[in-house]
């Protein structure tokens, strides 16, 4: 198996489940080449990062501020 | 289901309930689209106005989840367009370029990159990253890796196929990857938390 090749199933080893083992051939490819088992890795890691950070906290006076806006709003509409 | 049914028949409190429900994820995909507190802000106001006017359009055959971000989605792509005026922005913009498809920096990264930095910091790092994704990338990867919807309901939700929205989400994480690849390195540290203010 080729990077490319590797690199080309790599949407789906990120999506199944990280318990679930990896097809035999993928794995096989991943023992041998750095380069794959680094990308497959930090890319997870990107994808948990980025789902483990709250960027854009909703303030809770905003919150409400919004709410009410929102309500006022719609009872008039 | 019920919240939406109660809705409809006049009950608000029933509606405040959805409110309070989804606006906390409204919130977040509109200013990862916007990119702006005060337009995000409008958003999330319109999106539950419209979302409420339009509510016998609704369905049910989708989420009221999934119905409401498409219209939140619309809404924060409307308000960008309005914002650089005289450029379109759609979510087809700058899509067509070759960066992020083939990975160029290889390092590991440190066995726990979130130790490096402070909570501050880190917050920083990731925002500065996803927004310089082009809009059509960013929108698909909030919606798929941060919100969770399906690769259905994102193709759904965009009007996509769902293999333009597979090749941009794995354009997205590829990206995204390498460019958080230079705070995260192994070896990295204090000399990239000054780049954090710079760039
Ligand atoms: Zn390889």
């Amino acid at each position: 198996m080729t990077c490319t090749e590797f690199l080309a199933q790599l949407d789906d080893m990120l999506d199944q489940d990280a318990a679930i083992p990896l097809r035999a051939d993928l794995q096989e490819h991943l023992r041998e080449c750095e380069h794959c088992e680094i990308t497959l890795n930090t890319t997870r890691k990107t994808i948990q990062i980025y789902r483990s950070h709250e960027l854009y906290e909703l303030p809770d006076d905003l919150r409400e501020r919004l709410h009410n806006a929102i309500l006022a709003k719609c009872r008039n509409c | 289901m019920l919240l939406v049914e109660q809705t409809r028949q006049g009950d608000m409190a029933a509606y405040e309930k959805l409110v309070k429900q989804y606006d906390r994820q409204v919130f977040r995909i509109a200013n990862h689209i916007v990119q702006n507190r005060e337009d995000a802000e409008d958003v999330v106001q319109d999106a539950f106005l419209k979302a409420y006017q339009k509510l016998d359009q609704f369905q049910g055959n989708s989420k009221f989840y999934t119905w409401l971000v498409r219209i939140a989605v619309n809404e924060a792509l409307m308000r960008l367009r309005k914002r650089r005026t005289g450029r379109m922005v759609s979510i087809d913009e700058d899509v067509e370029t070759e960066e992020g498809s083939m990975p160029r920096d290889l390092a590991d990264w440190s066995p726990d990159p979130e130790a490096m930095y402070g909570q501050s910091e880190m917050g920083d790092i990731l925002r500065k990253t996803i927004q310089g994704l082009p809009p059509g990338f960013r929108v698909v990867f909030v919606l798929r890796d941060v919100e969770g919807l399906s690769t259905e309901e994102t193709a759904e939700t965009l009007g996509l196929s769902i293999p333009a929205v597979k090749s941009r989400l794995l354009r997205a994480r590829l990206q995204l990857r390498e460019r958080l690849s230079r705070y995260f390195k192994r070896g990295q540290g204090r000399q990239a938390q000054a780049q954090v203010g710079a760039k």
